[in-house]
């Protein structure tokens, strides 16, 4: 099937399942997903950092895998499901889990890292369940080597996800 | 840090990319993972005219496993290598040195070797294990082997016409063992140098990441201990390795020597 040219002024438009919701907005090619989601969606809860995919405070989940938003384009989401630290409680068990770990163990301060991390934390946690492994320290901080946070000290993300690893 | 206005196209088949890469030529970028590719464009160091996305081309989103390579095609993800059963052992070895979790998850190895860093494993392996790029235009296919890939800083032998389709990795021999390590500043960044090596009887296959403007390779004998540290050290004053404002040159070369007994695979199995 070829499809249509996507031309640089126009709009075109984006609808995606956002956080289990049927969403849609409008996008120019050159919109980045993580601009489409908090200005044209007004999901804000995805956090925007260094914008070239270092930092990973935009990461979110694609049909359930864990990516930078600002390294991906919103027209590449039309159609597909997207998850955020917005998601309500319910949905998805790990990050809910994930979510009240990080409160016990005081793993945010600021907050502006931690939606990422709860992402990748999801993501990566399934996966480890679903081979039935359970994963071990360093192995925590290998995967949140992607993530920048600043103000803890990163023990305590680490301890929260460990915590729901070994749940 | 957004990137420059450009008109954009899904590629469901190669044909179609290819005659895109036809028609639009170097004015177009593929766009596949983009975990390099977006990056450059939000710094906005390419402005390119059109982006064809394979993202989604199922075509271009297998692994093919025969008796001698496994074949990657332009879409499979870093991770999706990684997580394969056939993924070569050499590639197991430096996986958990590319990036970053959730870049693997969609960085594709095809955007690695298009891309060429000097620092980056894949290209790195690819060479080390004598693979192949797969390329197609509209017209024609081509092959071309690693060594003839690279050709010096993120430039390659493609075409502007031209599709990297996939790459191949040939799978090991029974008497071959492989080894790997690399040295950055932090956890998945570029490497300041990276070191592959697969030993065959008799034989020793050295490649080195970071030092040059591209990966380079060279074939030893069956060497160990103080003899491949003096073949390594020449290697390391043969490659044109520059200082720049965060290493010096001297620092790289002695990355290098250090890297290579880390590297070695029999040293690796008796320590």
């Amino acid at each position: 099937m070829n499809h249509p040219v996507h031309e640089r002024d126009a709009l075109h438009t984006v609808a995606l399942t956002l956080d289990g919701r049927s969403r849609a907005g409008q996008a120019r090619p050159r919109l980045l997903l993580s601009d489409f989601l908090r200005h044209e969606l007004g999901a804000t809860g995805t956090h925007v950092g260094c914008e070239h995919g270092v930092c990973g405070a935009c990461t979110v989940r694609i049909d359930g895998v864990a990516q930078r938003a600002c390294l991906t384009l919103a027209v590449q989401v039309d159609g597909r499901c997207v998850d955020t630290v917005e998601q309500p409680p319910g949905q998805d068990t790990t990050l809910d889990a994930l979510k009240a770990a990080f409160k016990r163990h005081h793993a945010l301060q600021c907050g502006f890292c931690t939606a990422g991390i709860l992402m990748s934390s999801a993501d990566w946690l399934r996966r480890q369940q679903a081979a039935g492994h359970r994963p071990d320290e360093a192995e925590v901080r290998d995967m949140l080597s992607g993530h920048l946070c600043r103000c803890t000290g990163y023990t305590p993300i680490v301890n929260a996800v460990l915590e729901v690893a070994h749940a | 840090m957004k990137p420059a206005a450009f008109d954009y196209v899904r590629a469901d088949s190669a044909q179609t990319a290819a005659e895109l890469l036809q028609r639009h030529g170097e004015a177009a970028r593929i766009l596949a993972g983009g975990q390099s590719l977006m990056a450059v464009l939000n710094m906005r160091l390419a402005q390119p005219a059109l982006l064809i996305d394979i993202s989604r081309s199922a075509e271009l989103s297998t692994i093919t496993v025969t008796d001698g390579a496994v074949r990657v095609g332009a879409a499979v993800t870093q991770a999706q290598l990684q997580a394969h059963p056939q993924v070569p052992p050499l590639l197991a070895l430096a996986f958990p040195h590319i990036s970053h979790f959730p870049i693997r998850n969609r960085g594709t190895v095809c955007g690695s070797i298009a891309h060429a860093d000097p620092s980056a494993e894949l290209p790195l392996c690819l060479l080390a294990l004598r693979g192949t790029v797969h390329l197609r235009s509209a017209r024609a296919r081509r092959d071309v082997p690693a060594s003839d890939f690279f050709t010096g800083l993120l430039s390659t032998a493609r075409r502007a016409d031209e599709l990297i389709e996939a790459v191949s990795f040939p799978r090991p021999l029974p008497d071959q063992a492989c080894g790997f390590a690399e040295h950055s500043r932090r956890h998945g960044d570029f490497a300041l140098c990276a070191v592959a090596m697969v030993a065959g009887p008799g034989s020793l296959r050295v490649a080195v990441g970071g030092l040059s403007d591209r990966p380079q390779a060279i074939d030893l004998p069956a060497l160990d201990g103080p003899a491949l540290d003096d073949a390594i050290n020449e290697l390391a004053w043969s490659l044109d390795v520059r200082d720049d404002p965060h290493t010096s040159a001297s620092t790289r070369r002695h990355l290098l020597r250090h890297l290579a007994r880390q590297a070695h695979p029999t040293t690796r199995r008796s320590t």
